[in-house]
């Protein structure tokens, strides 16, 4: 039977349309505008054509913020997926500490994230904070308001204690979805505890995975507010990522013109990645 | 309505006005040929022809961002470096 198509329908979603006019495209609108203007305030503006591109293209402060946040996203992976798959494998999979572990995990995704940056940033301190605190007294060098190398691990420890959790519940989907007819199967062929991980619950999570892959690495490429609280990007410029560069020169210095036309490579950078994402995420759907 | 907080300019508003065009003609295309012609080109899954506008419009703006960051600020050549771009993909994708 052939399907019937019937684009009146469409007129259904104006009003979705409107509110996204609204509260999305008419900002952006006004940001593609800036960035091709200089102003000095009391909205006066005068033509700037491409300069303000070619200055953040050409700007140092630009890509040391962007290498800093691949930096920054590479090294949360790299340490929340390991570890995410480790605490899946070996969470209970029946009896009462499954609802205790599950809640356990979700904790820190419900914290909001400034709060997540004030509980780091006086943790971290050496003067009140437990951490600080108890590495200073175990005779660490550790402070992280003037040394680059303490501000990083903080930052990268705060992720790490936000976020695994993520990695680790969509883990532990994908393995509690696996039958235990597996398990038998590659009991009775005695199979090792490496060749269950690598053959049968490795393929059985590489969807929920991507998901988490992709999910983190968006959310740190656009990360703001904990490193914010934290250490404010600093010391220097040390964790200073694209969106805390952006804010410094959008409302720091009030240079609407650079912001804007910083904003706007963030916001193709962000589009791009969430044009792959989706991609990705459908075309599995698809397959299965 | 007074819209001079957005800061208009010619060209900013010739960008959009194009941009509302390319919609529009899509949306026209959709009601002449409805369900997006979709098919499995190079890159090994289906597209509609929406898709294909969108990869097209986000591959441009790299294409001018490239083209400033390397060239320089004469952005015609990128433009028609775009439109070919454009083309390929709507051929080929």
């Amino acid at each position: 039977m052939e399907k019937t198509w019937n684009n009146k329908a469409w007129f259904m979603v104006l009003p979705v349309l409107l509110l996204v006019a609204f509260s999305a495209v008419i900002p952006l609108m006004t940001v593609v505008n800036y960035s091709v203007q200089d102003t000095f305030g009391n909205n006066v503006f005068f033509w700037n054509g491409s300069d303000w591109f070619t200055e953040i293209l050409e700007s140092e402060r630009f890509w040391l913020s962007m290498v800093r946040n691949l930096i920054f996203s590479f090294t949360i992976l790299a340490i929340e997926v390991p570890l995410g798959i480790f605490i899946a494998l070996n969470m209970p999979k029946k009896g009462w500490g499954v609802p205790v572990c599950l809640v356990l995990m979700a904790l820190p995704l419900l914290i909001p994230w400034n709060v997540v940056g004030t509980i780091w940033q006086v943790f971290g301190r050496i003067d009140i904070g437990l951490l600080g605190y108890t590495l200073s007294a175990l005779g660490f060098d550790y402070n992280y308001v003037n040394d680059p190398t303490d501000a990083w691990a903080t930052v990268i420890l705060m992720d790490v204690w936000h976020w695994t959790s993520l990695v680790v519940l969509l883990c532990y989907a994908g393995l509690v979805s696996i039958p235990d007819a597996y398990y038998q199967a590659a009991k009775i062929d005695g199979a090792s505890r490496w060749a269950i991980f690598r053959y049968i619950q490795l393929p059985k999570m590489n969807r929920v995975l991507l998901i988490a892959v992709l999910l983190r690495f968006m959310d740190s490429f656009m990360i703001y507010t904990e490193p914010f609280v934290v250490t404010g990007g600093g010391p220097g410029n040390s964790t200073t990522f694209l969106s805390i560069d952006l804010v410094k020169i959008a409302i720091g210095q009030f240079d609407l013109g650079p912001a804007a036309a910083m904003s706007i490579i963030y916001f193709l950078i962000i589009l791009l990645l969430s044009w792959v994402f989706y991609t990705v995420m459908t075309n599995f759907d698809a397959e299965r | 309505m007074n819209l001079t907080w957005m800061a208009w300019t010619l060209p900013t508003a010739m960008f959009f006005i194009t941009i509302l065009v390319l919609l529009c003609g899509m949306a026209f295309w959709e009601f002449v040929s409805p369900g997006g012609n979709p098919r499995v080109g190079v890159l090994r899954f289906e597209t509609t022809r929406g898709d294909r506008l969108f990869v097209s419009l986000l591959g441009s703006a790299f294409i001018h961002l490239a083209w400033l960051g390397l060239v320089g600020p004469n952005l015609w050549w990128a433009l028609a470096l775009s439109v070919v771009y454009a083309i390929g993909v709507f051929r080929y994708v």
